[in-house]
Formats: structure tokens, C-alpha cells, sequence
């Protein structure tokens, strides 16, 4: 077992060692119950497919996710355990990804429970149970977008609490980022291909098609590219920000 | 050894750590010494591999820190200030961790936590968390993670702060017996654990080293090393027996009882003998007659206030 696996199964460990893991997966499962089939009309659109379902996703992560991204690294640094886990011989980046990872596992873990309403739309029709495992996949990545950026807003704050509002409002900015609404208020003279930018940085535009059952790996590639991207920031900002 | 070259560590303006240069060789007990605010903890940072340095050079048995930094960090055991630990976790969990990432493994992983739990008598808490134990406790599991693959080099920042004095007698005794053939660096505002545990104390101030030398050496320098210590009876002129004496540099009265005074020797040259010879020919009227050894407070005060006086 390397480093990385010894400090994943550490912090899984201590998402279940208090209440934290519990109560985000009971959350997650009653919110993703209400929205699917009172708010999103699962019976009522009478179609055997679990659109209802995943489209609310993105604004479920956004205040579920930052609840467990907000400890990662603030807490670290509050209690200065941040100064005993890097003077261990172990890379940054290992501390860095085994953090990210553990809380991936974890809204892996909650998505994966909410397998009942897969047996459901089974049970009541014949749908594509490839679109879904799709869907399911899709939307674990983008909870690892969501993630990436909790990682780096905790690493920028030693208090939890600020660290989660900066992650819902960054990860607001992304998801709205290509919705039409936004974009439709860029004036004219703004170049397309910037729109066109900035509305391919959106999640929603990546997991709108997955969702719908469009299977591009360039939207997993958009997610996995974010994902890097927001760590390697995690690690620059952690290596500056450790001294205070 | 841990040889030191030319460290430097500016924060923003401020130079925390200021050209330090010092080597600690095998088997030594290096007492870290300095006011509050002195640099103490950044240099133990920067010698952990925690902080990077602005400039200079760190090596750890020839490991630079900022080059090789987990060679470096194999080799060392840190207790940082405050011994902080995962407080969720039970003392068990923390040091399995601990062990897992210090690289043992199976059957070992066992062996040598239940080796450090015996070690700083850990046994009885090992099944609680952290966070429900006491401030002794705590800052044991924090010396148990550091001990655990019984490193070369044992960085510990006050070992014992908070500590009652079972306990601290305790960890000093630890830290001897661990120190034979290891280098050990501790930091201490408390002079005493100097003199109990250290073969040598470097006392440092605004960053910069003052002094330098074992326990005894430093005592030397204090202006009551070899003071002559005299109780009276009665009222009674020491001076004027004493003018003879070129050894003699000054009659001192205590602040708390005038009928108690110290004559302080030159360049702490031994006036004992001499004094005494005066004493018993002059019939001085003493109830207490003593030779002190020099104040390790007192070198402290005088070559850290003379740096702040300096600037």
C-alpha cells in the first residue's frame, strides 16, 4: 500500500469515524427522493428514464459538496496536523490526492445509494440502463469538479465555514457559466469564440448531455482536465499559504 | 549530523531566521533556547523540511532537505509545537497511521506501535480518541508518533509544556534514554530541562545565534558563577575585608533579604578558599556560607537583551 492509499483510507476512515459521512448520505438520498419524484415528476412524465433524476445533481452538489470539501485542508492548517503530515516522508501530491480522493469516495459511496431508484424505473420500464451507468458516471465526475474546488478553496482559508461559502459561490459561477440565461447577456460585440469559451468552462453544458444520454468523452475529459487543474492550484496555494 | 549553513527565512519584510550556521553531530542533546518570538520554532521548520528556506542550506546526513526532502524526512522524528494530532481518530488508529506511512508493514506495524505505546506509557488510552484525552496524554501521543520508526534524528518542539512534573521528569528521562546514539534538538523556554537533558545549548535571538556551548560553559559566563554566598547575623562590612582580593569584582546585597549577600568573583575565578580564609580570620558573623554555580536565566537575560539593546 503507497502513501497515497495509507492517507485515503485515513481521511475516509475519520469521514466515518464522526457523524459527517452518515448525515451526508442520508441527506444526499431524502434530497435526490424529493427532488426525482416530487419536484421532477417521475411518475408523471410516465417515461422509463432517469433524466428527472440526475438533472438536479448540479445544484444538489452545490451545497452538499462543499459540506465535505470545506474541512480538507482548513482544518489541517486551524488544528496544525498540516505540520505533521508534510514533514512525514510523503509527496504533496500524494497528500493532496489522497484527500481529494477520500471525499470522492465518499459522494461516490452516497451515489451509489441511491441505487434504489435504478430498480425502480427498472421495475416500472424498459430503459437504457447503458445511458444511465453513463449518467452515473458523469455525475460523479462533476461531484469531483465540485470537489476539486472545495480542495482549493479549504487550502486558501483556515476557517471551514468561509472556505464552504467560497466553494458554493465558485461552483455557482461554473455551473451557471453555460446557461443560456448568462450567456445571452453578453453584449454583441464580444467575440463568439469567447462565449463559446466561456460556455464550454460550464458544467451544466458538459453534464446536460451526459444526463441526456450522450456519451462524449470529451465532457469526462473536460471534468478529469478541471479536476487536475483545480489540485495542482490546491498544492501551489497549500505550499504558499502553510507558513501563516 | 545536521550541518546548517548560511539559513535564512524572511517572512514578507520580517527576517525571522538570520544567517544561522551550526552543526549537531551523533549523541548530541541540543537545548534550542531564545525569548518568545526568537526564531525557536521557524528553525525547527525549516530543519523538519516544513517551511523552505529564503537561503541557505539544510542537510540531514547529507541529504539536502530542499533537494532530497523525503530521505530527509525518513530520517527524522518532529514533534511539532502544540503536538497536534487527528483528534478524531483513537490513539491506536493515529499511531497505525503513523507507523503505515513510516513505512512498516503486517506483523510490524504491531510490533512497533505497541513498542512506542510501552515506550511513553500509552497503554492505558490507546482505545480513545484523541480529543478525550488530557493535555499529557496528547503531547505523549505526539512523542509516541515521533518515536515510532526510532529515528536518527529527533526534532522536538517543547516536549514538555503542559506538562505536571512527574510528567516532565518523565519525558526527560525518555529523551536521555533515546539519545545516546541519535541527535536530538529540542526547544525549551523552561532553563532548567536544559540542564537536565542537553550536552549542549545554542541560544538564539532575533534569528541570530548568541551563544553557543554545553550547560556548564554558558553557567560559566553568568557573573554568579563562583559567587561567594554569605548569610549574617548581624549587620557587618564585608567590603573592606574583601579589598584585598583582586579576584573579587563586587559585593552584591539580595533584593529580598538584606542580611544576605553575594560576592561575585571576576571572570569566575574560584575565590572560595580565599574568602573563607578572610571569614574565619575576620570572625564574620555567617549562619550560611556557600558557593553558587552560574544562572543559566541569568546568561539568558544578559546575551539576548544585550542583541535588543544592540539594534
Amino acid at each position: 500500500m503507497g502513501n497515497l492509499a495509507i492517507i485515503l483510507k485515513r481521511e475516509l476512515l475519520s469521514y466515518f469515524a464522526t457523524p459527517l459521512a452518515y448525515i451526508f448520505i442520508v441527506i444526499f438520498l431524502i434530497a435526490n427522493g424529493i427532488l426525482t419524484f416530487d419536484v421532477g415528476g417521475f411518475y408523471a412524465r410516465g417515461q422509463a428514464d432517469l433524466l428527472p433524476f440526475f438533472s438536479f445533481h448540479p445544484w444538489l452538489y452545490l451545497f452538499m459538496v462543499p459540506a465535505i470539501a470545506m474541512a480538507l485542508w482548513a482544518d489541517e492548517r486551524k488544528t496544525g496536523t498540516i505540520e505533521l503530515l508534510l514533514t512525514l516522508p510523503i509527496r504533496l501530491a500524494d497528500a493532496v490526492l489522497g484527500k481529494f480522493l477520500a471525499a470522492w469516495v465518499l459522494t461516490g459511496i452516497a451515489l451509489f445509494l441511491t441505487f434504489p431508484i435504478w430498480l425502480t424505473v427498472n421495475y416500472l420500464g424498459d430503459p437504457d440502463n447503458g445511458v444511465i451507468f453513463a449518467a452515473y458516471l458523469g455525475s460523479w465526475f462533476m461531484a469531483g469538479g465540485f470537489l476539486a474546488i472545495g480542495s482549493c478553496m479549504s487550502a486558501c482559508t483556515k476557517n471551514s465555514v468561509i472556505a464552504s461559502i467560497l466553494t458554493v459561490s465558485i461552483c455557482f459561477l461554473f455551473v451557471i457559466m453555460g446557461s443560456p440565461i448568462l450567456l445571452n447577456a453578453f453584449p454583441e460585440w464580444v467575440p463568439q469564440y469567447l462565449v463559446d469559451t466561456f460556455s464550454a468552462m460550464g458544467f451544466l453544458t458538459h453534464f446536460d448531455s451526459i444526463a441526456k444520454g450522450v456519451l462524449d468523452i470529451r465532457d469526462f475529459l473536460f471534468f478529469s482536465v478541471f479536476i487536475a487543474a483545480w489540485l495542482c492550484a490546491s498544492a501551489v496555494v497549500i505550499e504558499m499559504k502553510k507558513a501563516n | 549530523m545536521i550541518e546548517i549553513n548560511n539559513l535564512t527565512k524572511n517572512f514578507d519584510q520580517f527576517t525571522a531566521i538570520d544567517n544561522l550556521n551550526f552543526t549537531v553531530k551523533e549523541g548530541e542533546v541540543l537545548g534550542f533556547l531564545g525569548p518568545n518570538g526568537a526564531g525557536k520554532s521557524t528553525t525547527m521548520k525549516l530543519i523538519t523540511g516544513f517551511l523552505s528556506a529564503s537561503d541557505g542550506t539544510v542537510c540531514i546526513d547529507g541529504h539536502d532537505i530542499s533537494k532530497s526532502p523525503i530521505e530527509a524526512k525518513a530520517l527524522m522524528g518532529y514533534l511539532p509545537e502544540g503536538a497536534p494530532s487527528y483528534a478524531d481518530m483513537t490513539t491506536l488508529e493515529f499511531l497505525r497511521f503513523i507507523a503505515q506511512v513510516r513505512g512498516y508493514r503486517g506483523e510490524e506495524i504491531n510490533k512497533r506501535v505497541q513498542h512506542v505505546l510501552d515506550e511513553v506509557e500509552l497503554n492505558a488510552v490507546s482505545n480513545q480518541t484523541i480529543e478525550t484525552l488530557s493535555k499529557g496524554f496528547k503531547r505523549r501521543v505526539g512523542l509516541a508518533q515521533a518515536i515510532m520508526h526510532d529515528p536518527k534524528v529527533l526534532i522536538l518542539d517543547e516536549p514538555t509544556d503542559g506538562l505536571d512534573p512527574n510528567q516532565k521528569h518523565h519525558v526527560r528521562e525518555l529523551i536521555k534514554n533515546l539519545a545516546r546514539d541519535k541527535i536530538v534538538i529540542i526547544s525549551t523556554h523552561i532553563l532548567e530541562e536544559v540542564t537536565a537533558v542537553c550536552s549542549r545549548a545554542i541560544i538564539i535571538a532575533q534569528g541570530k545565534v548568541v551563544a553557543d556551548g554545553t550547560p556548564a560553559e554558558l553557567e560559566s559566563r553568568s557573573k554568579y558563577h563562583q559567587a561567594v554566598t554569605v548569610r549574617l547575623k548581624e549587620s557587618y562590612d564585608l567590603e573592606t575585608d574583601l579589598t584585598s582580593l583582586v579576584d573579587v569584582a563586587a559585593v552584591e546585597k539580595d533584593a529580598e533579604d538584606e542580611m544576605v549577600f553575594r560576592i561575585l568573583a571576576s571572570q569566575g575565578k574560584p575565590i572560595f578558599a580565599q574568602v573563607s580564609e578572610i571569614a574565619q580570620a575576620k570572625h564574620w558573623p555567617v549562619t550560611e556560607f556557600h558557593v553558587s554555580r552560574g544562572q543559566l536565566e541569568d546568561v539568558f537575560r544578559t546575551v539576548t537583551q544585550q542583541i535588543q539593546g544592540a539594534e
